[in-house]
């Protein structure tokens, strides 16, 4: 951002490989920690205040919010090939760690005692995803038609298991539009 | 289980990554909805144990995908699966990042935010729900996950320790 003096850090494409590379085979249950972590205390690349800028933006565009994130902090520090550095590491073991664990599950997956973890994990799984969503809701503001959009939202995904193509595309222009609306 | 079509697959997911503002527990929904419950590729308790698979590894949560596409078939469906989440991370993000470097406080970007925030959160919540009901079957697995809820919103913990909780109960029979 333009307001900070001269604090943008020269950094390489290695390096970004490198920490990108860290941070996601350190991600057990989410990246969002470990992203944190190895940005803004471990490497002191970005503070506190430019994560969370760029985060929200990840969280806004289409796709993964930490992967897009890892897209924009490769592009600030070294262009679009740094970006490519950032997007190898970040992706490029975790695909070969969720193979090597698929090829266990197919082997061992029909086991009675893997069977009984996995089940009694999927459902601490489903209780970490529910108390992310409500921590987050947290911060949404208190007015109703920011509410009404996203109880519109639930009920037409959740309830009545419309396709997510139309619900956000019948949703989604009206709720920018009101929302800038609203700021005038 | 019908004929597997990796390339409408491929297709089908590009196009829920582009509107899958929120990240992978925005896009769980359509993909649960396209490969359970339309094509019938997976049961709603395989799709289930496979988006756990890949919360226990290392990674990003949204590596379930490229799980999804292994199971189904194999490197090429791995690669069916992958591929498309790259896609708009790849080019709009590179489009936006570009923009914002100039324009921080540009109005379209604040109504925009604002406006879809709390669709993501709805979306999110759907997921949430929709996974809560393909892993649950009776009332001590409702109890474990709102357990999980209550605790995670209480303290601060790493959730190894309440995966490997679950993995305990699961292994003892408890749920």
């Amino acid at each position: 951002m333009e307001q900070t003096e001269s604090s943008k850090p020269r950094v390489s494409r290695l390096a970004l490989f490198v920490t990108f590379s860290r941070i996601s085979l350190s991600s057990f249950g989410g990246a969002l920690f470990w992203a944190r972590y190895g940005l803004v205390e471990r490497q002191r690349w970005l503070t506190e205040r430019e994560f969370v800028d760029l985060l929200t933006l990840g969280q806004l565009l289409p796709g993964p919010n930490v992967l897009n994130l890892t897209v924009m902090v490769g592009y600030r520090f070294a262009g679009w090939t740094g970006a490519a550095a950032s997007v190898a590491g970040y992706l490029g073991w975790p695909f070969l760690v969720v193979i090597g664990m698929g090829v266990l599950y197919q082997e061992y997956g029909a086991l009675p005692q893997v069977q009984q973890v996995l089940a009694g994990m999927s459902k601490v799984a489903a209780g970490l995803l529910l108390a992310t969503v409500i921590k987050l809701a947290m911060v949404l503001p208190r007015r109703w038609r920011t509410w009404l959009f996203g109880i519109l939202a639930f009920v037409g995904v959740g309830v009545m298991r419309w396709p997510l193509l139309w619900v956000m595309g019948g949703l989604a222009p009206w709720a920018i539009f009101a929302a800038w609306k609203e700021k005038e | 289980m019908d004929g597997l079509d990796l390339g409408a697959l491929s297709l089908h997911m590009l196009a829920l990554w582009f509107v899958a503002v929120g990240g992978p527990s925005t896009i769980l929904p359509g993909i649960h909805r396209y490969v359970v419950e339309v094509h019938h590729l997976l049961t709603s308790a395989q799709f289930a144990e496979i988006y756990t698979l890949a919360q226990v590894a290392p990674g990003p949560n949204v590596m379930y995908v490229t799980l999804i596409g292994w199971h189904l078939a194999g490197w090429a469906g791995a690669a069916a699966t992958t591929i498309p989440l790259l896609v708009p991370a790849t080019t709009l993000t590179l489009l936006v990042g570009h923009f914002n470097e100039r324009h921080p406080d540009a109005p379209i970007g604040r109504a925009v935010r604002l406006g879809l925030m709390p669709i993501t959160i709805g979306l999110m919540f759907a997921s949430a729900t929709i996974l809560m009901r393909a892993v649950n079957h009776d009332w001590r697995g409702y109890l474990l996950t709102l357990l999980t809820v209550a605790v995670v919103l209480r303290k601060t913990l790493n959730p190894l320790w309440l995966l490997a909780a679950g993995a305990v109960a699961g292994i003892l029979g408890l749920v």
